[in-house]
C-alpha cells in the first residue's frame, strides 16, 4: 500500500453544499478512505492546511479572509482544485456585484424594517467584505475545476477516482453540468 | 444530380445555393452552432461552426458548398478553438446557470456540456444591464444575451414588427428594445411571437412558467446537443434542402 494522499477542503463564500454532495459518494467515502486522508477540512478539526496534494476549495472570495485562506491552500496544494459554481464563477452570491456594497450592508444592518438599534458590524475580528464576489481563478492559479451547483457525488467521485488513478479527469454527458 | 464535398473524411452531397452548414445538417452531419438558425438566413457572429476548408478556418454557416471541398469540423483543432468561444461568451455575460430558469434547455449551456467547459477560464466581465420586467408576460435579462440576433430576425422577418435591435459598439454592444421609452411594454410583441421562441439562451422568458419542467426531463438532460441538433434541421426530403425564411419569403 503507497502512502495514502493527504487532502484539504475548504468552503470560502460557499454554502457547504458542495461538501454534503461529497458526502453524497455515501458508502464510498470508506474506499476513498483507504485513498485518502483528508488534512484541513470542515470534517476535521485541523486549523491550518499543512502539505498536501489535493486541496478542494468550494466558494468564491468574497471577503479578504477568503483571500488568505485561499492563499493557504495554494501554497501548500499540488493540486488545487476548484469545486461547484461559486469557485468557478463567483456563482450565485456574485449577483451582488452590480449592487453598491455599502448600500447592500446599510440596507441588511440599518434600514432594513424591524431591526431595532442596527449598526454596520465594525469589529477588526471581523473580515471586510470584498467590492466584488470573485472566482478563485481570479486570485490564484487553478489547476481542476468541477462544475455543478452542487457537482452531483457520481461526479465528485469520477474525478477524484480519476485523479487519484493518474488519468486526466473526465465527467462526460450526465456528470458535467452547471445547475 | 447534387455534387459532394468531403466532410470529416466523409462525402456530403448538396444542392447548388446550399452552405457548408445547410448540407452537413440536411446530410444528417451536425455542426456546432448557436446563431445558425434553419429558418433564417445565416448570421456568422457566434463563429462557433468554424471548420477548416483547405487550410483555413471560415463559418461553415456562411461558407457556400462546392464540389470537391475538403471540410475539417470534428477535429481536436476546431473544437479547441469552439471550447475558447463558448469560455468567451461565459466569461462575457452573467451565466448563472444555477438560478437561471433557462437551464436545461439553454443551446450556450449545452454546448459547453459537449464541449467539456468547466470553467470560463477568463475575468468575467460581470455586466450590469437593468432587467425589463415592463411587460405583463414577458421578461428580458439582458445580461444573458450573446447577441446572436435571432430575436432581431425573427421579430422583423417573420412577426414583420422589428422590436429587437442590436445597439452599441464593441463590449458594449447590447441587444434593446425598439421603443421611444426602450421599454418592452410599449412594444406589441406577444407570447405567439417567433421572437419568443428562438432566444437559444435565457434572455427572453414568458413570465409564471419558469422551472415548470423537471430536471432530467429538460431538453438537454437526457441527450447532449450534438445528438438532437439535427432534429431543428430541415431535411432535404421535406423543404429541397432549402426553407421560406432564407429565401426571404417569410
Amino acid at each position: 500500500m503507497s502512502k495514502k494522499l493527504r487532502v484539504a477542503t475548504t468552503s470560502l463564500a460557499g454554502c457547504f453544499g458542495c461538501h454534503m454532495s461529497l458526502l453524497d459518494i455515501d458508502e464510498r467515502l470508506f474506499p476513498l478512505l483507504d485513498l485518502i486522508e483528508f488534512d484541513r477540512s470542515p470534517l476535521t478539526d485541523i486549523k491550518h492546511c499543512g502539505p498536501c496534494d489535493i486541496g478542494l476549495i468550494e466558494g468564491g472570495i468574497c471577503n479578504a479572509e477568503n483571500v488568505h485562506v485561499l492563499r493557504e491552500f495554494r501554497k501548500n496544494c499540488k493540486i488545487l482544485i476548484a469545486i461547484g459554481s461559486c469557485a468557478i464563477t463567483g456563482g450565485l452570491p456574485a449577483q451582488r456585484n452590480h449592487l453598491d456594497l455599502g448600500s447592500c450592508l446599510t440596507e441588511v444592518y440599518l434600514t432594513e424594517p424591524g431591526l431595532a438599534h442596527g449598526h454596520i458590524p465594525n469589529d477588526p475580528e471581523l473580515p471586510l467584505p470584498l467590492d466584488k464576489v470573485h472566482p478563485l481563478h481570479e486570485v490564484v492559479k487553478i489547476d481542476y475545476f468541477i462544475p455543478g451547483c452542487p457537482p452531483s457525488g457520481d461526479a465528485i467521485w469520477k474525478f477524484l477516482t480519476d485523479l487519484i488513478a493518474g488519468k486526466t479527469p473526465e465527467l462526460g454527458h450526465g456528470l458535467i453540468k452547471y445547475d | 444530380m447534387s455534387d459532394t464535398f468531403q466532410l470529416d473524411g466523409k462525402p456530403v452531397s448538396f444542392e447548388k445555393g446550399q452552405t457548408v452548414m445547410q448540407a452537413a445538417l440536411a446530410a444528417g452531419h451536425y455542426i456546432p452552432h448557436l446563431c445558425y438558425h434553419p429558418e433564417f438566413k445565416p448570421h456568422g457572429s457566434c463563429k462557433v461552426c468554424t471548420v477548416k476548408v483547405g487550410g483555413r478556418t471560415t463559418a461553415s454557416c456562411t461558407m457556400p458548398a462546392e464540389a470537391g471541398l475538403n471540410v475539417e469540423s470534428d477535429i481536436d483543432e476546431m473544437n479547441g478553438l469552439r471550447r475558447t468561444l463558448v469560455q468567451m461568451l461565459f466569461a462575457e455575460g452573467n451565466h448563472f446557470c444555477p438560478s437561471c430558469e433557462k437551464s436545461g434547455n439553454c443551446m450556450l449551456q449545452a454546448l459547453g456540456y459537449d464541449l467539456e467547459v468547466h470553467t470560463a477560464g477568463f475575468r468575467h466581465l460581470y455586466p450590469d444591464r437593468p432587467l425589463d420586467a415592463s411587460h405583463p408576460d414577458i421578461l428580458l435579462d439582458f445580461n444573458r444575451c450573446i447577441l446572436c440576433e435571432l430575436c432581431v430576425r425573427a421579430s422583423a422577418e417573420v412577426d414583420g414588427k422589428n422590436v429587437f435591435a442590436l445597439s452599441g459598439r464593441g463590449i458594449t454592444k447590447h441587444l434593446i428594445v425598439n421603443a421611444e421609452s426602450g421599454l418592452l411594454k410599449d412594444t406589441d410583441i406577444a407570447l405567439t411571437d417567433k421572437a419568443m421562441q428562438v432566444c437559444p439562451v435565457g434572455v427572453i422568458l414568458p413570465k409564471r412558467v419558469g422551472f415548470s419542467v423537471p430536471i432530467g426531463q429538460r431538453r438537454y438532460d437526457q441527450r447532449p446537443i450534438s445528438a438532437q441538433a439535427l432534429d431543428d434541421a430541415p431535411r432535404q426530403a421535406d423543404a429541397g434542402g432549402s426553407c421560406a425564411a432564407c429565401e426571404g419569403t417569410p
